[in-house]
């Protein structure tokens, strides 16, 4: 015989403000099944807590049903102030009348109303609740860090300073992401390479951390503490074992025009290259699209054209024959550290994104973005740390600098803000400034967004000490006129037009996610939103975990972010990690799947269409042992609880506990009393 | 191909020469345009700032009559009429309840079936047909040695989600027509910056300056005309030329894109409305045919050497000589490349 | 409007039941028409679920799920679609206008879209009336013709009413 006791939520005003709560308890308190009905000001507090936990025991209840907010919030709670009393936690529900009602509804009548209805729905569901037992799962005590940036970086040496095995995977031939390719990083004017290199050694050095460069996740299956990933290692046509990257097939290589990626264009490389010199690991890679051998290969000529690296490496290296390989890794928790990409400001765009052909950025030779500044301004880029236009190679007397290139522009697709380019915009007129004493820096702006540490004195320098001139408007068009790339703006503080003679433009340009970001978020089973940053779990309260169990983010493919909070937030992930391997068993949910082996009639539809292959086949054996029929049986340690298996049973033999039938039967017939 | 015919208040009067040279090539292009009964003011730029749905009705009522007189397609010349009317267009598919108000304002069906083009989409889509035309004239197409810049003006290609066929930034379509008609089309800076619109009466000296701005960067980079498909802006560029030369400058003839395809396929000046403008076009015409004609005597002259050469070569050896090689050498047009002196 | 539709929801815990709950963080203001019932994955739903949320008085229901490709349980949502693909034709077979039945997806970012979700249904479900074909043509034959009794009532409380006797007194 049900006893249920109903406790109604005030949360301060948010829920009674709109909602009657004194009426929900009284309607509720004489639903049939119920016995006890009270309401508080706040449920989730100790006291709201103790409430509960003493109807608990003195109305010897069999369901709790806690009218407030989403069960997405405090249903944890709850169930654990039920277990504290006694209770079987499972048998606390919660209905939801803030998120779905309170919040979302102004005439008082009508929410109440609605209150009420959903409170009795839930009372009919928790009335068919039966007590479930946690499923306790091994945990693999390994995380997989997916991306070696920044992030991806301090992420895997705190997991493995903290004790845990590492498997860093890293889609380019070196770690150390867009931070290697910077000049100087803001506020300090550190060095970039200098504070970053230290770390990628220790990765590579690492006793716990083991990391596969020139990879790419393929597969990952499983669940949390459980996960089995399937690592491409992409062919570099050099055996890792052998190379001990002396260099001599770089200076061997005849082809040296081809454009350098890690130079963002402003350089060049040779097809078979080590990107930078610090790079970890410093084992070359060849670029078979633009390697001579190859293209001859490609075109059908059968004699073997070059081979020049192979001769000139000493140590047999060299393996043309290479082929992409796999290894898998298994693996209890999943970082991701994808970081971003810049937009790319041209004509062809992803759909839902708009070029901006009134930059000029691609017929222009002078209009570079921030990047490519950055490498021009490296001491370790094409020009050697020379800040030289593109065109002709002179220096430039006059450098606009345009902010805001894409951010902030709803029309071109990017409402957000990118929150790294004022900041960097700041540090590049700095740069410019220092090495060209009588140079013009010009910035337009729309905004200055300085809000870290220093960050906002910084900009100040780069006005006060280094003389950039700082122009409030926006640019509305920028094209060649004979020698010098004619700017069109508008300064809004004094209502005038302005037009430069620039001899080099920079743009900053937007942050986004990487590419092929959907497929890896599918991949892992991982939401994200429109513009392809992955979903944080709760924005405010778990930024670092995502809503699939064992997956967590690190960096800039969450949102924009700059490098002193792609650290802490990597910090934080590791932490996050380092907890849920603190544990030998990982506790799991046992709302999963469960096959009653009487009326099972052994289709198997179930387990065609489970997605994680959590369905077993199960002899049945008369007295005499001999097998006289095959039933399914659910795996409750691989099972999801997705209940798709559920709605394709023909015998009704299978049921998601927690989600059965008769309780799903029972909300919806409750909401036949309306 | 046929098309409903909506000529707007230019057409038959500031413009006459851009209607006159559409109405010359139309036939040869396989057009046949219908102009539309009873077509009221397209509201231009006064109705929108008055009203929107003035704004939208008004040129809708267009699309409703080109509608009942069974047209799939409408044809607007005027950059501003053609922009109204896919502005409507776009409008009343696109704003929700529009499509009512706008019935209940015109008091008649409307099914908003009607596509609007403009002058540049359609020949864009005819380029390949121009493309043919021209290289099956027997005469020397004089626009081999035009150096052209194309004028898009403010109207044609924005906003995108209205007019649709080309990139609203740096537009492409012109281009391509010109070069179907065997002329150079030049890069330059100014395609799509303003001429200074319909400012040219009430702020003429804003016209000025802003066209003048045009006229010299198509100058700079070596073009000798400009083509445009818009009467405002050929008004501000031709009309207000005057003003704007400076003493010693060449004038810079503004042709209509329509009056450039009839004259590649070899339609008389006279048929296009070239003698309306203000900067004269006849010097500029005259020009390229002398030069059109110079280089077809050089090609021949080119083409009789060989000739002889072959000739001379083939009575060394005692093969036989061609007798097209002979002919070719004595006709002064230039046969088409494969035979002048090719097959000795 | 007078007539105020009465909307069931089966929406997916991980995607669409958490855009509804974005939707009331948000405040985002909506009709108080529609019920949720929360379900880990849509691929849980048996279309009954939707024959039973009309027999009992449902105007209109809503299917919400995660987008394709994007489910949290891999394909749930492919299943579901396309159960539903053919449950629609039966739906029309048994009488029950399709448009009253509204398959839609609305990821966890997505509050914004719900809450045009939740009002795009009201207002098209208000426009083709109460849903009372089915119970004028079964006359209620749970009870014979007369209005289904208070399942609450008849019991006093003391027992649920197992929804699987009621069809079978029925049949």
């Amino acid at each position: 015989m049900a006893r249920i006791g109903v406790f109604v939520c005030h949360c301060g005003e948010n829920i009674a403000r709109t909602v009657d709560c004194a009426r929900v308890v009284e309607e509720l308190k004489s639903h049939p099944g119920v016995v006890h009905s009270e309401d508080y000001k706040y449920m989730c507090s100790d006291p709201g807590q103790a409430l509960v936990r003493k109807a608990i025991e003195e109305n010897d209840l069999t369901g709790v049903v806690v009218c407030a907010c989403s069960p997405h919030m405090h249903e944890k709670t709850f169930r654990g102030a039920a277990a504290k009393a006694g209770l079987n936690p499972f048998l606390c529900e919660m209905a939801n009348i803030r998120e779905h009602c309170s919040w979302i509804h102004e005439d008082r009548g009508e929410a109440t109303d609605k209150a009420i209805d959903i409170g009795r729905t839930i009372i009919e569901k928790v009335k068919h609740n039966v007590p479930l037992e946690t499923i306790r799962i091994p945990v693999t005590k390994r995380a997989l860090v997916i991306g070696g940036g920044i992030a991806g970086i301090q992420a895997a040496l705190d997991i493995a300073d903290g004790g845990a095995e590492v498997v860093l995977v890293e889609k380019e031939s070196s770690i150390g992401g867009h931070m290697s390719q910077l000049s100087e990083t803001f506020p300090t004017l550190d060095c970039s390479q200098c504070i970053l290199t230290p770390r990628m050694v220790e990765v590579l050095q690492h006793p716990r951390i083991k990391l596969h460069s020139y990879s790419e996740l393929e597969s990952l299956e499983g669940y949390i503490g459980n996960f089995k990933a399937t690592i491409r290692k992409k062919a570099r046509s050099v055996d890792e074992d052998l190379c001990n990257g002396c260099g001599d097939c770089q200076a061997a290589c005849p082809s040296r025009k081809i454009a350098s990626e890690f130079d963002a264009g402003t350089g060049k490389r040779s097809a078979i290259y080590v990107p930078f010199p610090q790079a970890v690991p410093n084992i070359p890679v060849l670029d078979r699209v633009n390697c001579t051998r190859f293209k001859a290969k490609r075109k059908g000529i059968e004699k073997d054209v070059c081979g020049k690296c192979q001769e000139a490496c000493l140590k047999g290296a060299i393996d043309y024959e290479q082929e992409d390989s796999f290894v898998t890794e298994d693996v209890g928790a999943v970082v991701v550290a994808t970081g971003f990409q810049l937009y790319s400001i041209g004509r062809d765009q992803p759909a839902g994104l708009k070029g901006y052909g009134e930059y000029g950025y691609g017929d222009v030779p002078d209009v570079i973005d921030g990047m490519q500044f950055e490498r021009l301004a490296s001491a370790s880029g094409p020009t050697g740390g020379e800040i030289l236009r593109p065109s002709d190679g002179k220096p430039p007397k006059t450098v606009v600098f345009v902010q805001c290139v894409g951010s902030r522009d709803p029309e071109k697709g990017i409402p957000y803000c990118s929150k790294i380019c004022c900041m960097y915009t700041a540090k590049h007129t700095m740069l410019y400034k220092n090495k060209m004493h009588d140079g013009k820096a010009i910035v337009f702006y729309m905004d200055i967004r300085a809000g870290g540490k220093g960050y906002d004195e910084f900009t100040r320098r780069a006005i006060e000490d280094d003389g950039a001139q700082y122009v409030r408007g926006r640019v509305s068009r920028i094209y060649r006129d004979g020698d010098v790339v004619k700017v069109w703006g508008f300064d809004t503080l004094s209502g005038e037009q302005v037009v430069v003679d620039a001899d080099m433009v920079v743009l900053a340009t937007a942050m986004r996610p990487q590419p092929g970001i959907a497929e890896l978020a599918q991949k892992l089973s991982i939401s994200y939103d429109e513009h392809g940053f992955i979903n944080e779990a709760h924005p405010k309260l778990r930024p670092v975990e995502t809503n699939t169990a064992g997956i967590y983010i690190a960096g800039a493919c969450q949102a924009p972010r700059d490098i002193p909070e792609s650290v802490a937030m990597a910090s934080a992930t590791a932490a996050k990690v380092l907890g849920l391997f603190s544990a030998d068993e990982l506790e799991r949910e046992p709302t999963v799947a469960l096959v009653n082996e009487q009326t099972c009639i052994g289709c198997f539809s179930c387990e065609q269409v489970c997605p994680y292959g959590a369905i077993e086949h199960v002899d049945v054996c008369d007295v005499e042992g001999h097998i006289c029929g095959v039933v399914a049986r659910v795996n409750p340690g691989i099972c999801q609880g997705c209940g798709t298996c559920v709605a394709v049973c023909p015998s009704k033999s299978v049921e998601l506990q927690g989600f059965t039938d008769e309780q799903i039967y029972a909300e919806i017939n409750a909401l036949g009393s309306w | 191909m046929s098309l409903g015919y909506y000529p707007g208040c230019s057409m038959h009067g500031t413009s006459r020469e851009y209607d006159e040279s559409l109405k010359a090539i139309a036939p040869a292009l396989g057009v046949t345009m219908t102009e539309i009964d009873d077509w009221c003011c397209c509201g231009a730029s006064s109705a929108h700032a008055a009203d929107h749905l003035l704004g939208v009705a008004l040129p809708a009522r267009n699309l409703a009559l080109a509608e009942a007189q069974g047209h799939d397609e409408v044809l607007a010349p005027c950059a501003a009429c053609f922009n109204r009317l896919a502005g409507a267009r776009h409008a009343v598919a696109n704003e929700p309840g529009m499509a009512a108000r706008v019935q209940a304002v015109l008091e008649r069906p409307f099914a908003n079936s009607v596509a609007v083009r403009s002058v540049v989409e359609l020949l864009l889509g005819l380029a390949p047909t121009i493309e043919e035309q021209v290289a099956a004239r027997l005469e020397p197409n004089q626009l081999g040695e035009l150096s052209i810049a194309a004028y898009y003006g403010c109207l044609l290609v924005r906003p995108a989600e209205i007019t649709g066929f080309d990139d609203s930034e740096r537009p492409s379509s012109m281009e391509s027509v010109i070069a179907a008609c065997g002329a150079r089309p030049v890069d330059w800076n100014m395609a799509v910056e303003c001429c200074g619109g319909a400012f040219s009466v009430s702020r003429t000296s804003s016209v000025v300056r802003l066209s003048r701005a045009i006229i010299d960067d198509a100058r700079s980079h070596g073009a000798q005309a400009i083509v445009v498909a818009c009467p405002l802006c050929h008004s501000n560029l031709d009309f207000r030329q005057a003003a704007m030369t400076r003493r010693g400058e060449e004038p810079m003839p503004i042709l209509f894109i329509t009056q450039l395809v009839g004259l590649a396929l070899g339609l008389p000046a006279e048929t296009l409305g070239l003698g309306r403008h203000f900067v004269a076009t006849e010097p500029l015409l005259t020009q390229l045919k002398a030069l059109a004609a110079a280089r077809a005597a050089a090609d021949a002259a080119k083409a009789a050497a060989a000739a002889e050469k072959a000739a001379a070569r083939a009575a060394a050896s005692d093969r036989p000589v061609v007798a097209a090689s002979a002919a070719a050498a004595s006709d002064p047009a230039p046969a088409p490349p494969s035979a002048g002196g090719g097959d000795a | 409007m007078d007539f105020q539709p009465r909307i069931t929801a089966f929406v997916c815990n991980w995607c669409t039941y958490t855009g509804a709950d974005l939707a009331g963080t948000s405040r985002l203001q909506m009709a108080a028409n529609v019920r949720i019932i929360r379900l880990p994955c849509t691929g849980r739903i048996d279309h009954m679920f939707i024959v039973k949320a009309f027999e009992r008085g449902a105007d209109g229901v809503i299917v919400s799920g995660c987008h394709p490709a994007d489910c949290h349980y891999t394909a749930g949502n492919y299943h579901a679609r396309r159960r539903f693909g053919v449950f629609r034709e039966l739906m029309d077979f048994m009488g029950i206008d399709p448009r009253r039945v509204t398959f839609s997806w609305v990821s966890a970012s997505e509050g914004v879209k719900w809450k045009d979700v939740v009002n795009e249904t009201v207002a098209r479900v208000a426009e083709l009336g109460p849903f009372d074909a089915y119970h004028e043509l079964a006359g209620d034959t749970i009870t014979g013709g007369e209005p289904a009794p208070d399942p609450f009532e008849a019991a006093g409380g003391a027992e649920t009413s197992d929804p699987l006797e009621a069809h079978e007194v029925g049949r």
